[in-house]
């Protein structure tokens, strides 16, 4: 499928223009003809669902990976559109294409102007010449606004430094074409306006801009055009004059979707069971190795029927308070109890028998044994329970394994599959019906990230699944990033900084705006617990 | 060095059967890597032959008459490839749990030692059953608590046990020597006297056709033991759980699993597997601890493992291919130095773990076109992207 | 007079692990491990004997020697990076290949199973074995300044600056375009060449090789390597530690006092307890060991 030819498409106004990209990978086609055309100076905002092709396509405009077929062609400073196809990531610096990726490209213990110069670094003799390299850094600083010390090391930096640095590092190269996939993931609301004005301030440099990215509301922001990619193919270009976010989203996935934002705000004013918690924090606190304190004092207790999400910018201290809770980091300081019992010295595995559900985060690191089977996969926490003397219970196992590929639909039905072979999508089921399928006995839910880079149809399935288990009286701790899910699916909702929760608040009186205000850790209103 | 180096081989066969659709290409991931291997170490070999002016025809000829031509031949390969099992069982135990032990030759040795002094210790009249028994105990008890000591190390410490089992070759290999020559050792040798009781019957005893072969029935305790690891591996609570911890470490800890108890647990269990194997020499051959009895088993058994890609049923033949190797270097002696075989041995393990990562790479992706016509077949589309 | 002897002793054994421990410092910090050090300066050693008899040139003996090493280092750099091989099979293969290369090569060339015929080394007859013969034995001076070196290379060059970012984060140096093998490739062989110059420092200066003469040096100066955390001037340090507990271990071997297995077991035994000392708290190269890195 090509896209449509760009109105009024004079020579000269393209600055990128990409036809009929294919690459596979093994077996996985990343890009079927996916094309893409960027004018020059302006904001381009390519979108599309997790897996969509996006960053393949970018990192081909890169010189990260050559295509398998197909053109690509960006401008020379005169205007004149060249074939680059195939290039490596050399030549596209030195033409000025610089990308800023989506899990940063630096390296943590070198500093930021060493980062920055890396690969081509100025000399003095056989050395590197240190002074004239944090030189050019602060100037690119200053005219860029984007602030951030030459001489810090990237290791010591905030996420929103380190992104800094990644458009320091492709500003440095000379890039005119800015390419940033997902850029806002790691960012803070007010972090994300201040990327918007270095992104304008670029584009009004005459640099040209795009954005990966399957936020909507971002592309309405900051976007001048639009393309839409779907499974691997480019289905749609837009000008953001002149659509709205709906049609984008209908492209995007092919059907018409309820908005997560849309969704009718279940202000259910559903009086709160008075039952006892199930989940009790009382001033949990968790030193790293390396900072003290990434959870900070925090208390928080769930009730059984209730949903309480966790909203904040990653690495607030979230993944460190689920891992305490779930037994796996040490607790430094207060009480956790779990159904009335005190938590805070059991094993992994004693806190799964008194009733711990947890879904990690990071189902490639956490939740999954890859090279397990599903079947497997699907025992793991509970081996205990499959046991009969020394030897496991194949059989059930098996027959175990049968049951919840069933009723969590998970495809293909084969238990004895290797999880790795699984999409991300189906792997996450197999996560998820081993922590709330029938069968598994638990009263608190530890939901981390539950629905992160998986599609559409498997993100409703998913919370369906944990409202129903609100339903059924179960205590859910659900964290996540994305601010559109927390709200859709908590009864209350806490915000997380700097490792304390800075506010507590009813479903109600919580909106993007002022979680927004809370993340960023504005102490604008005072710290509540609802 | 802290780097934990799991997954070092293969990926592991899940503990209910592997994957159906993916038979074939895992008994190709099998076969393919020895295969290149052997034929890489055969082009090194005659490189090697034709250095030393002769024929590699001939040489090759002597090697096949001196194993496998006689009973003899047959029973000193059966001889060696027992202490091969043990030591390519110890490894690649270690490796399922993510672990790297190298210190084989020391295990080896203390078990050996252990066993020796076990049967000095007994009366002459102890049943032969008994004291072999007791033997067999304390030479997995020596090669236990030999690997126990970096399995600890890493735990507490987290220092790695590549330098650790490494180390500790020196320093048993050093305290055994100062015990034997200090205190027990018969005049003018390096061993000690001979046990009184549990000693294993020879193969020749029962079959004089293999008269003068070292060749003895802890043949059968070596082939029960890879049958036991087998079965602990893959049928067995402790089994799943120590994979997972070779596998992901994350996701054991995550799964409950301790992970330290685990990983020192595995290395004191490889120790035992090496260490028993120390009566294959003590208990069946010479009756005697001697010095550097275990020399080059221990470091043979990472090639064993290797080429028998971690399952103890591969184990066994890969056992049998070196210890052809290893007494083909004597049969040719008088051709071809026998270090000639030295030099095959390290070129098979180079090629085989050259050769693996490739062939795993090209199974991983047919597993998954397995997957996907799996889904095409069930018409499905649920689940998308990563 | 005792004690300059003892300096004098333990600089001597010291220059083998300092060369070699610059190698480790090199290797490990591009992110592939230091297992094969033993096997480089055992190959080195080989080699500087080699062309020392064929030549009767110590130089000549040397460059063969680096040579050697250089070849093994590529062997290594190439099944590591281009067949991503696990490191530590390997390194472990590379080791026993030297060993039996060397014994092959033993019996071919000199026709015997355990030691070459008297290399030529730099020393002169009259020189003695204090400072004044290690004062014109360059391989002293190379030996300590390697380390010196390396660490200038590292911290100041462009070089050094892609070997770290190599050995921390492969796939930010190639998003940069640094080539990531290359740099790892050069890297590995100037690892090689100093570890082998560790095992010519040791035939020449024992004017023979002998079938494993190396003994473990080459995994004692990788322990040097670690305990050192990867910093050159910390690593030189280990090295000298190391160094003048053998030297201790030799005094204490004369004096009959202590059984002398003991006394070989010092070395091995203090890189167990260094180790586990260490190795807690140092932070290893990121990307060190990682078989699918870039």
């Amino acid at each position: 499928m090509k896209a449509p030819p760009l109105p009024n498409a004079a020579p000269g106004s393209v600055a990128i223009r990409l036809q009929g990209i294919v690459k596979t990978f093994g077996e996985t086609v990343a890009n079927r003809g996916a094309a893409l055309e960027v004018k020059r100076g302006e904001i381009h905002a390519l979108v599309g669902e997790n897996g969509a092709g996006k960053s393949t396509l970018m990192r081909i405009l890169s010189g990260m990976y050559a295509p398998d077929a197909g053109t690509v062609e960006v401008a020379s400073g005169d205007g004149r559109l060249h074939d680059v196809t195939g290039w490596n990531t050399a030549a596209a610096i030195d033409a000025g294409v610089g990308m800023v990726h989506q899990h940063f490209m630096l390296v943590p213990p070198l500093t930021v102007a060493e980062n920055v110069v890396l690969g081509r670094e100025p000399k003095r003799g056989l050395q590197v010449d240190r002074r004239a390299a944090e030189k050019s850094v602060a100037d690119l600083s200053a005219r860029s606004g984007l602030v951030v010390s030459p001489s810090a090391k990237v290791a010591d930096l905030s996420v929103g430094e380190a992104q800094r640095v990644e458009i320091l590092k492709a500003l440095y190269r000379g890039a005119k074409i800015l390419i940033l996939d997902e850029p806002t993931a790691v960012l803070s609301p007010p972090e994300v306006r201040q990327l918007w004005d270095v992104l304008r301030t670029l584009r009004a440099d005459g640099g040209t801009i795009v954005l990966i990215t399957h936020k909507l509301d971002e592309v309405m922001d900051v976007s001048d055009a639009i393309t839409v990619m779907r499974g691997g193919e480019t289905v749609a270009r837009l000008e953001t004059r002149s659509t709205t976010p709906r049609e984008i989203a209908r492209a995007m996935v092919g059907r018409d979707v309820a908005l997560a934002l849309d969704v009718e705000r279940s202000d259910r004013a559903r009086s709160l069971p008075d039952r006892a918690p199930l989940l009790e924090l009382r001033n949990v606190c968790v030193d790293s190795p390396r900072r003290a304190r990434v959870v900070d004092d925090v208390s928080l207790s769930v009730a059984p029927g209730e949903i309480v999400g966790i909203a904040g910018v990653e690495g607030n201290g979230q993944t460190e308070l689920v891992e305490v809770i779930a037994g796996l980091t040490t607790l430094s300081g207060g009480e956790i109890r779990i159904a009335g019992h005190d938590a805070a010295r059991l094993t992994v595995r004693e806190r799964g028998d008194a009733g711990l559900s947890h879904v990690p985060e990071d189902r490639h690191r956490r939740g999954l044994v890859l090279d397990y089977s599903v079947a497997d996969n699907l025992i793991l926490g509970q081996q205990h329970h499959f046991t009969r003397g020394a030897t496991l219970e194949a059989a059930r196992i098996v027959d175990h394994a049968r049951q919840r590929i069933a009723e969590f639909d998970i495809r293909p039905a084969n238990p004895l599959l290797a999880a790795r072979a699984l999409s991300g999508g189906n792997q996450q089921k197999v996560v998820i019906a081993r922590e709330m399928g029938g069968g598994r006995d638990f009263n608190v839910l530890l939901a981390a990230q539950p629905t992160r880079g998986v599609d559409v149809g498997a993100i409703e399935f998913i919370h369906d699944r944990l409202r129903r288990a609100r339903d059924e009286g179960k205590a859910v701790l659900l964290v996540s990033a994305d601010l559109a899910e927390v709200l859709a699916l908590s009864d209350r909702i806490a915000v997380m900084y700097g490792g304390k929760l800075v506010v507590v608040l009813p479903r109600c009186e919580a909106s993007i705006e002022t979680l927004g205000r809370y993340m960023t850790g504005a102490t604008g209103a005072p710290a509540r617990v609802a | 060095m802290t780097t934990p180096v799991a997954e070092v081989v293969n990926a592991a066969p899940p503990g209910v059967q592997p994957e159906a659709g993916a038979r074939g290409a895992s008994l190709m991931e099998a076969l393919l890597p020895p295969v290149v291997a052997l034929l890489v170490a055969i082009v090194v070999g005659d490189v090697l032959i034709l250095t030393f002016g002769q024929s590699p025809a001939a040489v090759y000829r002597l090697l096949l008459d001196g194993t496998w031509g006689n009973a003899y031949g047959i029973g000193q390969v059966l001889y060696k490839a027992t202490t091969l099992t043990f030591t390519g069982l110890a490894v690649a135990l270690g490796i399922r749990a993510g672990l790297f032990n190298i210190g084989g030759e020391g295990q080896l040795a203390a078990g050996g030692f252990l066993a020796a002094m076990i049967g000095l210790a007994m009366p002459a009249a102890t049943p032969a059953i008994v004291a072999a028994l007791l033997c067999t105990i304390g030479a997995a008890a020596g090669g236990g608590v030999v690997g126990a000591v970096p399995g600890y190390l890493r735990a507490r410490f987290g220092a790695h046990e590549v330098i650790t089992t490494i180390m500790l070759n020196f320093v048993v290999l050093a305290l055994l020597g100062w015990i034997v020559s200090a205190k027990i050792h018969v005049p003018e040798s390096l061993h000690t006297p001979e046990i009184h009781s549990g000693g294993v019957t020879r193969l020749a005893d029962i079959m004089p056709i293999f008269h003068g072969s070292a060749a003895n029935l802890t043949l059968l305790v070596a082939l029960a033991t890879a049958g036991a690891v087998s079965w602990y591996l893959f049928r067995t609570r402790r089994g799943f759980e120590l994979r997972a911890v070779g596998l992901q470490p994350d996701a054991a800890e995550y799964g409950g699993i301790d992970v330290g108890g685990v990983r020192w647990r595995a290395l004191a269990l490889s120790g035992a597997l090496a260490g028993t194997g120390g009566i294959n020499f003590v208990l069946g051959y010479k009756h005697y601890y001697e010095e550097g009895f275990a020399t080059g088993a221990g470091f043979l058994g990472i090639a064993v493992a290797l080429v028998g890609r971690n399952s103890p049923f591969g184990i066994v033949i890969a056992a049998l291919l070196f210890a052809t190797l290893s007494q083909g270097g004597l049969a040719v002696n008088a051709l071809v130095p026998k270090q000639m075989v030295d030099v095959l041995q390290a070129v098979v393990i180079l090629a085989v773990a050259t050769a693996v990562p490739a062939v795993r790479q090209s199974i991983r992706s047919s597993a998954k076109s397995v997957a996907r016509s799996l889904m095409q077949k069930t018409g499905a589309a649920g689940g998308g992207s990563r | 007079m005792i004690a300059l002897a003892f300096l004098a002793q333990t600089l001597r054994i010291a220059i083998p692990y300092l060369l070699a421990g610059a190698g480790g410092v090199m290797s490990e910090r591009a992110g592939l491990i230091g297992l094969t050090l033993e096997g480089y300066m055992l190959g080195g050693a080989f080699g500087a004997a080699v062309g020392a008899l064929a030549t009767g040139s110590p130089v000549v003996g040397a460059v063969v020697g680096m040579i050697f090493g250089g070849l093994l280092a590529l062997l290594y750099a190439v099944s590591a990076l281009k067949f991503k091989a696990n490191q530590v099979v390997t390194g472990v293969a590379i080791n026993l290949l030297v060993v039996g290369l060397t014994r092959f090569f033993l019996r071919l060339l000199y026709d015997s199973s355990s030691n070459s015929p008297r290399v030529p080394g730099f020393g002169r007859a009259d020189s003695g074995s204090g400072f004044t013969a290690l004062a014109i034995n360059p391989l002293v001076w190379v030996g300590l300044l390697a380390l010196v070196v390396i660490g200038w290379v590292l911290g100041r060059t462009a070089f050094g600056l892609r070997v770290r970012a190599v050995g921390e984060h492969p796939e930010a140096a190639a998003s940069v375009g640094v080539n990531v093998d290359r740099t790892r490739y050069a890297a590995v062989v100037l690892s090689g060449m100093l570890a082998a110059l560790g095992g010519v420092y040791l035939a020449l200066d024992q004017h023979q090789f002998t079938d494993q003469m190396t003994a473990g040096r080459g995994f004692i100066a990788l322990a040097a390597t670690i305990f050192g955390r990867w910093e050159p001037k910390r690593v030189a340090i280990a090295c000298l530690l190391f160094a003048g507990a053998e030297t201790l271990q030799i005094q204490l071997q004369g004096t009959q006092v202590i059984p002398s297995q003991f006394v070989e077991m010092i070395p091995y035994v203090l890189t167990i307890v260094a180790l586990a000392g260490v190795v807690g708290r140092a932070v290893p190269p990121a990307a060190l060991g990682r078989e699918e890195s870039a």
